[in-house]
């Protein structure tokens, strides 16, 4: 498989505070990675210089061989925790919100003809992710894992090379929880996404990705602690053809 | 039972909120029927009957000098500087409310100067805008322009800045520009704020009007009342105070509603969905 994305010499700093240093990875196209660390290890930083939130102090990070803008774009999905969806908007509108920015730049609407084939294709997503009768609730009306749902749909219908995941089910009930793991690995195969997925979980970690990093120091300073960052210290690629089912493999 | 767990059904929370505004109604015409059984021609404290005959003269008969009914002709011109003084105040809180909340650069230009502008009490400027746009309405309209404006602004942008920045970075990677963001994004999540943020400006709104029109008019609510106080005419001055509270009360609940209306995702809806 050929790399979608690399990190070469990374590093991320504030001031004279180190979150991430040195680091150099390359993301295959097609992969589901997990990132896993202890609070404060620099995951949420990683997500974002990957996310174009933040620019790394120093260091590349190449999509598809070209760096990439220090902007969030188009080219990169999101789903956070909380607040990825748009209070004002019904979940269709929601849904259709990507398309029809990029249909109409001035009144960031579309109208007639181009708003039925967008809603038509925000519908369709909507169906995939579960949501196909839910069209017409806003996200107040919806439980926790409707709503994520209803992310993820608004993020795919971009078709995003990249799809980032900031703790996506972390504030889920354990029965939504396996619900949507089963989801997300269900669009990842179908769509050929290729995923990071940030969470605290170390067993959806394992369960859900086919590659595991876990982001932490290497060093420690005990009088100064912040002038060491994380970096990955441990990069496990995950064979899933050897187990029958991915949830053995975290058992 | 702790008083702070007692709840009160809906029917029991209107006769508790009658009791004072009765009680203090009763009070009232004890206190008026005791002054005028010492002195019938009390002025002070009139009774209802004294108001009714008072007021008669202002609803139905017209003023031998201009011709109109003086309430109604009141009434319009008050109303009319107070709509557009909040209509001017509310456009340009929305307007510079929302570029100052959503675009750091025009947040660090304009900033200090809104900052700087809400901190005049605006009755000090009034001198400067009967001197600049003289004694007609101009003056007293942008005095409640003025007044309310920096601090409907203020909170607006405040409510922007707040927007979670996950939304704004959402946004942004389902392609949407900055325009897009303000338009669709942040515009529509402001409108339930700034109806709040105009029933919160409506008491001010009105002092500023009814300070413009007791020191330079010649029609208007609180011009009337002030010319009255010479008068020592209390059968005017109450009922017109009762009708501009009743005014006052109907724009608080048509903000109330109107918003309900408009924006029902703002005002916590039942959730419908159960499965995840």
């Amino acid at each position: 498989m050929s790399t979608l994305l690399s990190l070469r010499n990374v590093w991320v700093e504030f001031g004279d505070r180190v979150v991430l240093e040195n680091m150099n990875l390359d993301i295959e196209a097609g992969s589901f990675v997990s990132v896993v660390g202890p609070s404060g290890a620099g995951k949420s930083s990683f997500l974002r210089v990957i996310l174009g939130q933040d620019a790394p102090s120093r260091g590349q990070i190449l999509l598809d061989g070209a760096p990439l803008s220090p902007e969030c774009g188009p080219d990169r999905g999101v789903v956070f925790q909380r607040y990825s969806v748009f209070p004002h908007l019904a979940v269709l509108e929601n849904t259709a919100f990507g398309l029809e920015c990029a249909g109409s730049p001035l009144l960031g609407r579309l109208f007639g003809s181009a708003r039925r084939k967008a809603y038509a294709q925000a519908e369709e997503m909507l169906a995939a992710v579960g949501l196909g009768d839910s069209l017409h609730l806003y996200p107040a009306q919806m439980s926790g894992g409707m709503q994520q749902r209803l992310a993820i749909a608004q993020a795919l219908i971009k078709r995003p090379r990249i799809l980032l995941l900031d703790e996506p089910f972390g504030a889920l009930d354990p029965g939504i929880r396996a619900d949507m793991h089963a989801l997300i690995t269900r669009l990842w195969s179908e769509y050929g996404l290729t995923i990071i997925m940030v969470t605290h979980d170390i067993r959806e970690a394992f369960s859900l990705g086919t590659r595991v990093l876990a982001l932490d120091k290497r060093r420690h300073d005990p009088h100064a602690p912040h002038r060491f960052g994380a970096t990955a210290v441990y990069d496990l690629p995950l064979d899933k053809t050897k187990a029958e089912n991915p949830s053995e493999l975290a058992a | 039972m702790r008083w702070i767990n007692r709840s009160i059904s809906r029917k029991q929370s209107m006769a508790l909120g009658a009791l004072p505004i009765v009680a203090l109604l009763m009070l009232y015409l004890l206190l008026a029927a005791q002054r005028h059984a010492a002195n019938p021609m009390d002025k002070i404290l009139p009774l209802p009957s004294g108001m009714a005959q008072a007021m008669q003269a202002l609803l139905f008969q017209p003023d031998p000098l201009s011709g109109n009914l003086l309430f109604w002709a009141d009434t319009l011109a008050s109303l009319q500087r107070l709509g557009l003084g909040l209509g001017i105040a509310t456009a340009a809180a929305l307007l510079v409310g929302l570029v100052l909340g959503i675009l750091p650069p025009v947040r660090a230009t304009l900033g200090p100067l809104v900052t700087s502008i809400a901190v005049i009490p605006p009755i000090a400027l009034l001198p400067i805008l009967f001197i600049a746009l003289g004694l007609e309405d101009t003056a007293k309209i942008a005095l409640i322009a003025i007044g309310i404006a920096p601090v409907m602004i203020r909170d607006i942008a405040g409510h922007v800045a707040a927007l979670p920045r996950e939304q704004l970075v959402k946004a942004q990677t389902l392609g949407a520009s900055t325009w897009q963001i303000m338009l669709r994004v942040a515009l529509p999540q402001t409108m339930p704020r700034l109806l709040e943020a105009l029933r919160l400006a409506l008491g001010p709104a009105w002092v500023f009007l009814i300070s413009g029109e007791a020191i330079a008019s010649d029609v208007g609510l609180g011009y009337r009342i002030f010319l009255v106080r010479r008068y020592l005419s209390m059968d005017v001055i109450i009922p017109y105070v009762l009708w501009i509270a009743l005014l006052a009360i109907a724009m608080d609940v048509a903000l109330v509603l109107g918003s309900r209306r408009l924006f029902p995702w703002a005002h916590g809806l039942e959730a419908k969905g159960d499965k995840a």
